[in-house]
């Protein structure tokens, strides 16, 4: 076996109890990570799903020829911030009416002639859900001939808008917060499994080691404790989810790359916690 | 082999450790380092194996100038060294054989010849039936002589020994004593750091004493013109 890792797992075997700690630490350090995560995901979610209803509507004027309207159908398709473009006719629009707003049905039925217009309704990209791009493709309907009027919820659009950027920034500074708490808890420990072995680190630097032989099996060992750290923190998250789930609401857990990249960011943390803890461990002896 | 020319050495807080130390030791030579606790016996070993770096003056240890080395080539001045201390430093949570082949395994040696290198200086320490035990299972001595085969299986030019026989009981201390003069035999240096001047009445040995901080008698200088402080 290696050197480096048979040393590696060897310090797992002569400080059992250190180790565990270390990896219970920042298991746990990384769990309240994982939780803010797993309330940002839902948040996201639940935001995304709010989004898929901005719509923007271009009524048509009466008489617009069915074959223009297949046309311009296929043009506002092609614009880049366009997911899809539907055309309901007058009668579609009259009968969806009926249907959805049962209190008017009486005098819906008693109409002699459609007051309502033919219209476009056009939905756009994700990515696209914004005040912005929402006027921009709006104006652009509005250059179209036969269009008469366009409408899209703007102050709701606008609110979506703030709500999002409110989760962002809650979210950015939030979590920022909460992995340098992770990384400064987790920093510690590593520190303190440095410090607990510093007489044997001067024992090999006396029989001449150099500093990259003593300073890997630390960096192997900081990023395996990550490793177990994270693995436990999903699986600490997970319970939550569960419980959460089960009493409380309807939740998301992270998807396989979200929870790939916080063992990894364990992982990040234990080795680089190892580096510089190891590193100024040896520039002072 | 190890040269110092007017080796000053100050630490920030304790004033001057060495003042104008200058003396040779010989390949194959063995040489008491003798004084006082205090006198700078420990400061002149820390400066041979680049533990600390002179203030002011030169420390050439077989081939390398302490003062001008770069970090990256202390570990090869001290594969060349085999160090003893009092204390033993031996690594607790490892047996005798471990600890002899940590040495060898950190300067990346040939690992297949490892167990054989390891036996062998056991065996020549005399401890060759405890390579199994630990560290608390063995007696002083017995920790010692594992800590001077540490000290001899990378082969080295010079053996520095800082007050070895500091905590063993008089049996062990003739017993470890005779070991280091077997090893010096054999052509090894050795520069032992003591103040027990029983020991060093014992053996023919050159001398070279240190008085707060300044070399004040070495046998190889003094003795040739008749004037020795220490008798």
């Amino acid at each position: 076996m290696n050197l480096v890792i048979r040393e590696a797992l060897l310090a797992f075997r002569r400080a059992p109890l250190l180790s565990s700690l270390s990896v219970t630490t920042i298991a746990f350090s990384l769990f309240v990570v994982g939780l803010f995560g797993l309330v940002a995901v839902n948040l996201q979610r639940a935001l995304r799903e709010v989004a898929e209803r901005v719509e923007i509507v271009a009524y048509l004027l009466p008489g617009t020829p069915i074959e223009t309207i297949t046309l311009a159908e296929k043009d506002i398709e092609a614009f880049p911030e366009v997911q899809a473009a539907t055309y309901v006719s007058e009668d579609s629009a009259l009968a969806r009416a009926r249907a959805e707003l049962v209190e008017f049905r009486d005098v819906l039925q008693e109409l002699e002639r459609n007051p309502l217009p033919a219209s476009v309704e056009v939905k756009l990209k994700p990515a696209y859900r914004d005040v912005q791009h929402v006027n921009e493709v709006a104006e652009r309907l509005q250059g179209f001939g036969f269009v008469d009027d366009v409408r899209f919820g703007r102050d709701w659009v606008e609110h979506l808008d703030r709500l999002r950027q409110i989760a962002a920034a809650v979210g950015l500074v939030v979590g920022a917060a909460f992995a340098v708490v992770a990384i400064i808890i987790i920093g510690t420990t590593i520190r303190m499994a440095v410090l607990q072995r510093s007489r044997e680190i001067a024992i090999m630097r006396l029989v001449g080691a150099t500093d990259g032989f003593i300073r890997r099996p630390f960096l192997l060992q900081g990023a395996i404790k990550g490793m177990l750290g994270g693995l436990a923190a999903i699986g600490l998250s997970y319970g939550a989810y569960a419980l959460i789930n089960r009493w409380l609401i309807h939740a998301a857990f992270f998807s396989t790359e979200q929870a790939v990249a916080i063992v990894g960011f364990g992982m990040l943390i234990g080795f680089f916690g190892s580096a510089a803890s190891v590193g100024r461990h040896l520039r002072r002896v | 082999m190890i040269k110092f020319t007017n080796v000053f050495k100050a630490f920030p807080k304790g004033g001057l450790a060495l003042k104008d130390v200058s003396f040779h030791i010989a390949k194959g030579e063995f040489a008491f380092l003798t004084g006082h606790s205090g006198a700078g016996k420990s400061t002149v070993l820390k400066l041979v194996y680049a533990e600390e770096r002179p203030t002011s003056g030169a420390v050439r240890v077989s081939g390398f100038t302490v003062a001008e080395m770069r970090r990256k080539d202390v570990p090869m001045l001290r594969r060349r060294l085999g160090i003893v201390f009092q204390d033993f430093r031996l690594l607790e949570d490892r047996t005798a054989e471990e600890n002899v082949a940590f040495a060898l395994e950190v300067t990346g040696a040939r690992r297949s010849t490892t167990p054989a290198r390891v036996m062998r200086v056991l065996t020549q320490v005399g401890l060759a039936a405890k390579a199994k035990a630990y560290p608390r299972e063995l007696s002083g001595g017995e920790q010692q002589r594992v800590a001077i085969a540490r000290a001899l299986v990378n082969e080295p030019t010079v053996l520095l020994a800082d007050e070895p026989t500091g905590d063993l009981d008089e049996r062990a201390t003739r017993g470890v004593f005779q070991l280091l003069r077997d090893i010096n035999a054999s052509g090894t240096a050795v520069v032992m750091a003591t103040h027990d001047l029983d020991l060093v009445r014992q053996a023919p040995y050159r001398v070279i004493e240190l008085q707060e901080g300044a070399l004040v008698y070495d046998s190889a200088v003094d003795e040739s013109r008749g004037q020795a402080v220490t008798p």
